[in-house]
């Protein structure tokens, strides 16, 4: 096992690593959920960015890249923007109940 | 050497994006860093040479999330929470620290010769019949990770829609995000909904054989219906016609039907007969183009929130 | 003639970016809404202009030349919508608050 080259492909895959422990940084502190879904989708960008360097280096047979990564990244952005938009139809229920309680005077 | 500098420069500045994301105060001022980084993340992409993800990125990953994201910020009250004690948030820092580290030697320290299954994707992608070999993986090597895929779109659509009010079940979901119809807005969507609406298409059509495909046009048509809806040109349609859930519903139909005929024409499901794989996989990514465009403007519009009948 | 193409590539090119930098100098040290949207649009329409107009002869065919002046056209119409409605917010009688 030899060090990896400094060229493009490292340096977006360190950038991914670092992406991923300051998502996970504001998950964990962050109180208020719209900036937790936030920082979850910034460590997603990361994992992304770690495939794609995977892609990168599987570069041959006249491709700029490895197509199934590539691929695996495309249905992720995807499904993560379904549960990104889930979550956040799910918090904004979750204000509109707090409210109506606090209307009440219920709680 | 001017190329490093360049990927320097992107790198520093996407990570320079994100911490300003997680460390602002001002819930709004992240959503617009979050969209930034988005957008620099797409140029991330393209310098990897990967054109398919950047288009996705663009305009799942930064557009459509930041729209909703937006959307969150106009309908929550900001909260205001207690800053975290300073010990706490430095070994949350360390640890998290560790984990980069980790992921950091694992792109530092690769496996050679580098796992690739390109020259497998080059020698099949001819049974295809499509030229861009993304679509090629999408459509019959991963074939059941799209149809899931598919489904998955629709079953967040369905969690949505199933958090509606009961009173409001069957209405009509409202625009977004609130704008008023007069000014600017209605002009600018009448002149460029026809435009957005053809490079969608395009996009779509392109994907075969060029980046682009069905996930990144559909978006592009979504947007397009929910300028539409924002500029008060149109209103998104009742939840409960059965007009309106065929359209949601066609894209997967389609997909399965194709693959369960493929079990006794080709041999096992999502299987394509040789001759018919093209025309097949046009059909299944026109539907899908429509149903997806159709599922992602909803979600971005939300469940319903006034009685059916109420609105106007 | 390659020379002088290229040259006005060139030329324009960093024309362009001088206005870029000219407006985000303006975005980042105007003291208000309505000046620092002034730097900025002037940095979309004619940077953008500028930077696509010597990329022209560069792009090798028509059809991709099509697609960059389309690109700047779509630009114009959008950079010019939302100036429009931030202006309307940041007016102090605006009708927007």
């Amino acid at each position: 096992m030899s060090l990896a080259p400094i060229d493009a492909a490292t340096l977006y895959g360190l950038t991914g690593a670092v992406l991923v422990g300051i998502g996970l940084y504001g998950i964990v502190l962050h109180e208020g959920f719209i900036r937790r879904l936030l920082a979850f989708n910034l460590l997603g960008g990361g994992v992304f960015l770690l495939f794609g360097v995977i892609a990168r280096r599987g570069a041959g047979a006249g491709f700029s890249g490895d197509p199934v990564p590539q691929a695996l990244v495309i249905t992720g952005v995807v499904v993560a923007f379904c549960a990104t938009a889930l979550a956040i139809t799910l918090i904004e229920r979750l204000a509109a109940e707090d409210d109506a309680n606090d209307g009440d005077g219920s709680s | 050497m001017l190329d490093l500098a360049l990927d320097l420069l992107i790198t520093a500045l996407v990570i320079g994006v994100a911490l300003w994301t997680i460390r602002t105060r001002d819930d709004f001022a992240a959503i617009v860093g979050f969209v930034a980084y988005g957008l620099l993340l797409t140029l991330a992409w393209a310098r990897l040479a990967a054109y398919d993800v950047a288009l996705t990125e663009a305009a799942i990953g930064g557009g459509v999330t930041g729209v909703i994201l937006l959307r969150a910020s106009v309908r929550l009250k900001p909260v205001t929470t207690a800053r975290t004690p300073i010990g706490v948030r430095v070994l949350v820092g360390l640890l998290c620290a560790v984990i980069s580290a980790g992921l950091a030697a694992v792109v530092l320290l690769p496996v050679s010769p580098p796992p690739s299954l390109a020259a497998d994707v080059r020698s099949h992608l001819a049974s295809t019949g499509l030229g861009n070999p993304i679509a090629g993986v999408l459509m019959a090597y991963r074939a059941l990770d799209t149809f899931l895929e598919t489904v998955v779109v629709l079953l967040a659509l369905f969690g949505a829609w199933s958090l509606t009010p009961d009173r409001a079940w069957g209405g009509r979901p409202g625009a977004p995000i609130p704008t008023a119809s007069f000014g600017p807005l209605p002009l600018f969507g009448r002149l460029l909904i026809p435009i957005g609406v053809v490079i969608g298409i395009y996009i779509v059509w392109v994907g075969a054989d060029a980046p682009g495909g069905k996930f990144q046009g559909a978006t592009i048509l979504a947007a397009m219906w929910i300028l539409a809806m924002m500029a008060g040109l149109t209103e998104a349609p009742p939840i409960g016609r059965w007009r309106l859930r065929l359209l949601l519903a066609a894209g997967p139909i389609v997909f399965v039907a194709v693959g369960v005929a493929g079990i006794p024409l080709a041999g096992s499901f999502l299987a394509y007969p040789e001759a018919l794989a093209k025309p097949l996989i046009l059909l299944i990514e026109v539907a899908l183009t429509l149903s997806i465009a159709a599922t992602l403007g909803l979600l971005v519009a939300g469940p319903p929130e006034t009685a059916p009948g109420t609105e106007l | 003639m390659t020379t002088i193409v290229t040259l006005f590539s060139a030329v324009a090119i960093c024309a362009g970016i001088i206005f870029f930098l000219a407006g985000t100098v303006g975005l980042l040290r105007f003291p208000d809404s309505l000046t620092r949207l002034h730097a900025l649009t002037k940095a979309d329409n004619l940077g953008l202009g500028l930077i696509i107009l010597g990329l022209l002869p560069l792009s090798g065919s028509f059809s991709t030349a099509l697609k960059l002046v389309l690109i700047w056209a779509l630009v114009q119409l959008a950079g010019a919508t939302a100036a429009q409605l931030i202006a309307r917010l940041a007016r102090p009688s605006g009708r927007g608050k």
